[in-house]
């Protein structure tokens, strides 16, 4: 960045001339004051810090978001939990549909990167193209989804034009399939989003060391496996990240595609909190689940970064 | 390995389907869309004789233009306001090595490990004491705070590569510090700020949970969650449901294929944040 101080500075507002000042009064002035940080702090403390640290202390009570009057049950709503079978299985659900989801994206995502970072001329509009369901309200890609994989959607409209009548499914009413139905259209929407994120990783390798490697002698395998691997180490970071920890917090999909049916065959944490607090009524036990989703995120994110970090390490 | 070989023109072809199985979805949509509630032929067939009725009759019924507007409204005021406050809040964590400065900015990363939905259920009792729940104004005040952690990481992880020089030389030519962060600082965290923006706006233009826990029940509804509840109403007519999907998803598209550039460049732009 070249830029001139003054540049931005109209005439009439240049400050006055420099004054000599000593080192140590240079330093305090300097120093930008600490009450800039307060608005945000203000504003993050009351809307995150406060309430989360409430959550936890609800966690351990039966409070059902009305009465001012509840008890403390210690770790009761978590015994519950042990014993509820359609939590245990949200959890379960929630942990297969993050590294589903985390696994799938990031392949088709690195694919369509490797795909468009090349020669061939539709590049540009299919990098635009591939990542527009990105930005589109994952709730409406939902209801979207929800029609295409009806019974008489035309998912199964395309299977028969096609000829694989056989395969033809109600794919979110099958409690085997609507799981992966639901990764599928999180994938479908995502993948754009983990190729250009690949894409701005790839395109940070010098092609002078790719043809460096080429002269060399390696084939496309091995120069991908050891020039470009290497240096997409950043962006793998990234994408791993948000794809696992929005995989685990997943929520508008599940809702709009099949409400957690059918039966709880779908049901994620998020879905569950949801139902738990507003149509059970149960907010202490609710708010259980949300401490047990924070930890599986918190658990999730350090164990990633701090393996991540190695392998960054290990590659550069 | 820049020539365009045979090759070069397999994988073309490859990619272009990759785009057809994108494409696919949004056909279908605008297909079902123009199509008459009558038309009952197979949703993959190209629909006879298009009509636009679906589309004055879901905005009218759906309440849409009410909803747009305070979507609008909520994804303008908490943006600005997060920037606003995150950039100026990172100024101070950036350069101030402290060790107050540096467990703060511990504090502040912590939010981004916490999940909304720890925060959202309390809130909601506090917010309810406050009579703002039901209000697009309990929306702003909640991604004024939520939004915080991040934008404020990717502000003070951009700072930290930037020398100070500049703020330096015009603090000790007399500016106050305020004067030195919004002539100097701000503009050289342009590049920053674009993503900042793309993202937050992106994150609160689409989010559903929030509204629907702090808007239900009440006339104030955003456009996700006025979609849901069209979706309830009018279970089975899906032409009429895909018509307000149109309508729902045109504005996103519409600003998205007209700053493509800057949106991609944003979302990219968080790896070297």
């Amino acid at each position: 960045m070249t830029l001139a101080p003054n540049e931005h500075l109209p005439d009439r507002d240049r400050p006055p001339d420099p004054v000599p000042v000593t080192t140590a009064r240079r330093d305090a002035r300097t120093t930008p004051p600490w009450w800039f940080a307060a608005p945000a702090l203000l504003l993050f403390a009351f809307v995150v810090l406060v309430p989360s640290a409430r959550g936890v202390y609800y966690a351990f009570t039966d409070w059902d978001g009305l009465d001012p009057h509840y008890a403390f049950v210690g770790l009761g709503n978590f015994a519950d939990m042990l014993r509820d079978a359609d939590a245990m299985q949200a959890i379960w659900h929630t942990l297969l549909i993050a590294v589903s989801i985390t696994v799938v994206q990031n392949g088709v995502g690195l694919l369509l990167a490797l795909g468009v970072n090349t020669a061939i001329r539709s590049r540009n509009l299919l990098r635009v193209f591939l990542f527009a369901p990105a930005v589109v309200t994952p709730i409406v890609t939902a209801y979207l989804w929800r029609n295409l994989l009806g019974p008489d959607g035309a998912v199964n409209s395309l299977l028969g034009a096609v000829g694989l009548d056989s395969w033809e499914q109600d794919w979110l009413g099958d409690p085997d399939l609507a799981l992966w139905a639901v990764v599928g259209v999180v994938v479908w929407q995502f993948a754009g989003y983990s190729m250009v994120i690949f894409l701005a990783g790839l395109q940070s390798v010098p092609k002078e060391v790719h043809e460096a490697a080429a002269m060399d002698g390696a084939g496309p395998v091995r120069r991908f496996w050891s020039v470009t691997r290497p240096l997409l180490a950043p962006a793998l970071t990234i994408n791993l990240m948000l794809s696992i920890i929005g995989g685990i917090k997943l929520f508008d999909q599940v809702y709009a595609l099949t409400g957690g049916g059918p039966g709880h065959a779908t049901d994620t944490l998020s879905t569950l909190i949801y139902k738990d607090a507003f149509t059970l009524g149960e907010f202490g036990y609710s708010i259980a689940l949300a401490v047990v989703l924070t930890v599986i995120v918190a658990v999730a994110s350090t164990g990633q970064y701090l393996l991540l970090s190695r392998n960054e390490r290990a590659a550069s | 390995m820049n020539r365009y070989r045979p090759r070069t023109f397999a994988l073309e072809l490859a990619m272009i389907a990759a785009a057809l199985f994108v494409a696919f979805p949004l056909y279908v949509l605008v297909n079902l869309a123009v199509r008459p509630s009558s038309d009952t032929s197979s949703p993959i067939s190209p629909t006879g004789s298009p009509t636009l009725d679906n589309f004055t009759q879901a905005w009218q019924q759906g309440a849409l233009g009410g909803a747009l507007a305070n979507s609008l409204l909520v994804t303008v005021c908490s943006v600005a306001i997060v920037l606003a406050v995150s950039s100026l809040a990172a100024y101070p964590l950036a350069r101030v090595t402290a060790r107050w400065s540096r467990g703060t900015y511990l504090l502040v990363l912590l939010g981004l490990v916490l999940p909304f939905q720890l925060a959202s259920l309390p809130l909601y009792q506090t917010l309810r004491d406050l009579g703002l729940l039901g209000t697009p104004w309990a929306l702003v005040l909640f991604y004024s705070g939520l939004q915080v952690p991040f934008t404020v990481f990717l502000y003070v992880g951009f700072l930290r590569a930037l020398p100070r020089d500049f703020e330096d030389a015009a603090l000790i030519d007399g500016c106050t510090p305020l004067q030195a962060f919004r002539r100097v600082v701000l503009p050289m965290l342009k590049p920053v700020t674009v993503t900042a923006l793309v993202l937050n706006t992106v994150a609160v233009w689409n989010d559903f949970f929030t509204p629907l826990l702090y808007l239900s029940g009440s006339a104030q509804q955003t456009m996700p969650v006025a979609i849901a509840g069209f979706v309830g109403q009018y279970v089975t007519d899906w032409n009429l449901i895909f018509a307000a999907l149109v309508i729902s998803v045109l504005p996103v598209l519409l600003v998205y294929f007209l700053l493509q550039r800057s949106i991609i460049n944003g979302f990219a732009g968080g790896l070297r944040g």
